[in-house]
């Protein structure tokens, strides 16, 4: 019998979700960390059972949780008496050191502000977990301030790809209102070397050899509030989706705009359709279908909440252009609440099902596609991540 | 033994019941307790000072005997009734946050 387990970050402690295939009854654990911000969970498609957790906190800084048995107990990887070769112990999962050794990292000293001048990149906290595709050991960590982290041993150590920030455009990279993090990774499953990622305010980047050198893949965007509209970077990208069977072809939520590129990026060309708004931060794509795509629009950037105080998702199933709403079971009336980037997510299983969560605290799931959708809990902290895994 | 009492969040992260006691060998100093503590609790690294810097994280306080020494140089003498057992060093969380 199938099962699927929904992981939930929320500002206040982790919760996780388990249903069978029906997707009606669900069982809520949690919460894990109570207290505690919990920006990101993902699991290891190679080992469902080894979850990772980004766990932050104002006043503690990173932590860095891992599970092997579902969920059920966690760990700091690396927080045991284990001592380093030096004697020294371990504890060293939460410890995020930029690159700057004198062959990668010597040019990468600083990035823009919001007041235009210079500022040292600074580690803040990690936004977003990306487990390998093929190895429950790997692991890649998008980071505020921007940079990507990789570890190979379970999360216990990270070391910076730093090719990223030093290909040239870093100094020009500035914060988003969130701040300037990194939020979306993305592995392509017939290419090991080939990697998306997406920063706030920066743009969207590409690897093809492993995170050694990276190149801006933002042709084709426009951002008002940019001097040179078409800037090569700027772009305050929101999140971008890709189909684990078209890698090529790639959606991205921005700023304003919801876009499309069939070319890994090299080009983008506006999506948004008839969308009441093509403001938000989510975006997805059916697990079937890779030119069904999935969008929750926000009335814009100044209100953070979805138009006419009616929370609807909306799908194309032409890959962008032409949207419908989905509102069987969504309130469509006084409802106030933002859907962030990371808070949507979408199983595998034969009629897939859809899921996300609200800063107010809920977290929705549609079994049927976004037919109908009915809350699984409606009363938690804000969502901050919502993944889901299915499971056999 | 030195006693040290540390927030509620980080009792939880590393799993302890009440206040903590350390054998710090020379000179009791803040710099040698926080090393015992990170060193018998290795997830307690980073979270209370900065991992590369060693600087106290912004919104956490060090308090013995009712003074604040947060501001005081790491390698500092503790008050005598830290380094003897009889009173407590407290790392205390800011309330701030709304």
């Amino acid at each position: 019998m199938s099962k699927v387990r929904v992981l939930a970050g929320t500002r206040k402690g982790a919760f996780i979700l388990e249903s069978d295939g029906k997707r009606q009854n669900w069982t809520v654990s949690g919460p894990f960390f109570a207290g505690w911000e919990i920006y990101h969970m993902k699991g290891s498609p190679a080992d469902p059972n080894r979850i990772f957790a980004s766990q932050t906190s104002g006043w503690f800084g990173q932590v860095i949780q891992r599970s092997s048995d579902g969920g059920k107990t966690w760990e700091t990887p690396g927080g045991g008496p284990e001592k380093s070769p030096q004697g020294w112990p371990m504890g060293e999962s939460n410890k995020f050191v930029y690159d700057t050794s004198p062959e990668t990292g010597a040019p990468l000293t600083t990035h823009q502000f919001y007041d235009g001048t210079q500022k040292p990149w600074v580690f803040k906290r990690v936004w977003h977990l990306e487990p390998s595709l093929s190895d429950p050991d790997t692991v890649y960590a998008g980071i505020e301030d921007a940079a990507i982290f990789r570890s190979t041993d379970g999360a216990r150590s990270w070391q910076e790809l730093a090719g990223l920030r030093g290909h040239g455009t870093g100094p020009e990279w500035q914060p988003g209102a969130g701040g300037m993090c990194l939020h979306t990774i993305i592995l392509d499953p017939g290419d090991p070397g080939r990697m998306y990622i997406a920063i706030s305010a920066a743009g969207a980047f590409r690897t093809d050899d492993g995170g050694k050198s990276w190149k801006p893949i933002n042709r084709g965007l426009r951002s008002q509030f940019l001097p040179d509209q078409d800037s090569e970077i700027g772009h305050c990208v929101h999140h971008v989706a890709m189909h684990p069977e078209r890698p090529g072809v790639l959606f991205m939520q921005k700023h304003w705009d919801v876009l499309r590129s069939d070319n890994a990026g090299d080009q983008w060309h506006d999506v948004s359709g008839n969308l009441p708004s093509d403001f938000g931060f989510v975006i997805d794509v059916h697990a079937h279908e890779p030119e069904t795509i999935y969008v929750v629009p926000i009335k814009s950037d100044g209100e953070h909440y979805p138009p006419e105080g009616k929370l609807r998702v909306y799908r194309s199933r032409t890959g962008g252009n032409e949207w419908e709403a989905l509102t069987n079971g969504l309130p469509q009336s006084n409802c106030y609440v933002n859907v962030l980037r990371d808070a949507m997510s979408i199983d595998s299983l034969e009629e897939c099902g859809i899921y996300f969560g609200t800063t107010g605290g809920q977290v929705y799931c549609s079994p049927d596609a976004g037919e109908s959708w009915s809350p699984i809990v409606r009363d938690l902290p804000p969502v901050l991540s919502v993944e889901v895994q299915t499971l056999a | 033994m030195i006693r040290v009492v540390v927030p509620p969040h980080l009792r939880t992260l590393a799993h302890l019941d009440g206040e903590v006691q350390l054998e710090v060998e020379g000179r009791v100093t803040l710099r040698a307790v926080l090393d015992a503590l990170e060193a018998r609790y290795p997830m307690l690294r980073g979270t209370i000072r900065d991992h590369v810097t060693q600087e106290r994280r912004p919104f956490l306080r060090f308090f013995a005997c009712e003074e604040d020494l947060s501001h005081e140089s790491p390698d500092a003498l503790l008050p005598e009734p830290v380094a003897s057992g009889h009173e407590p060093l407290l790392i205390i969380g800011a309330i701030a946050g709304g």
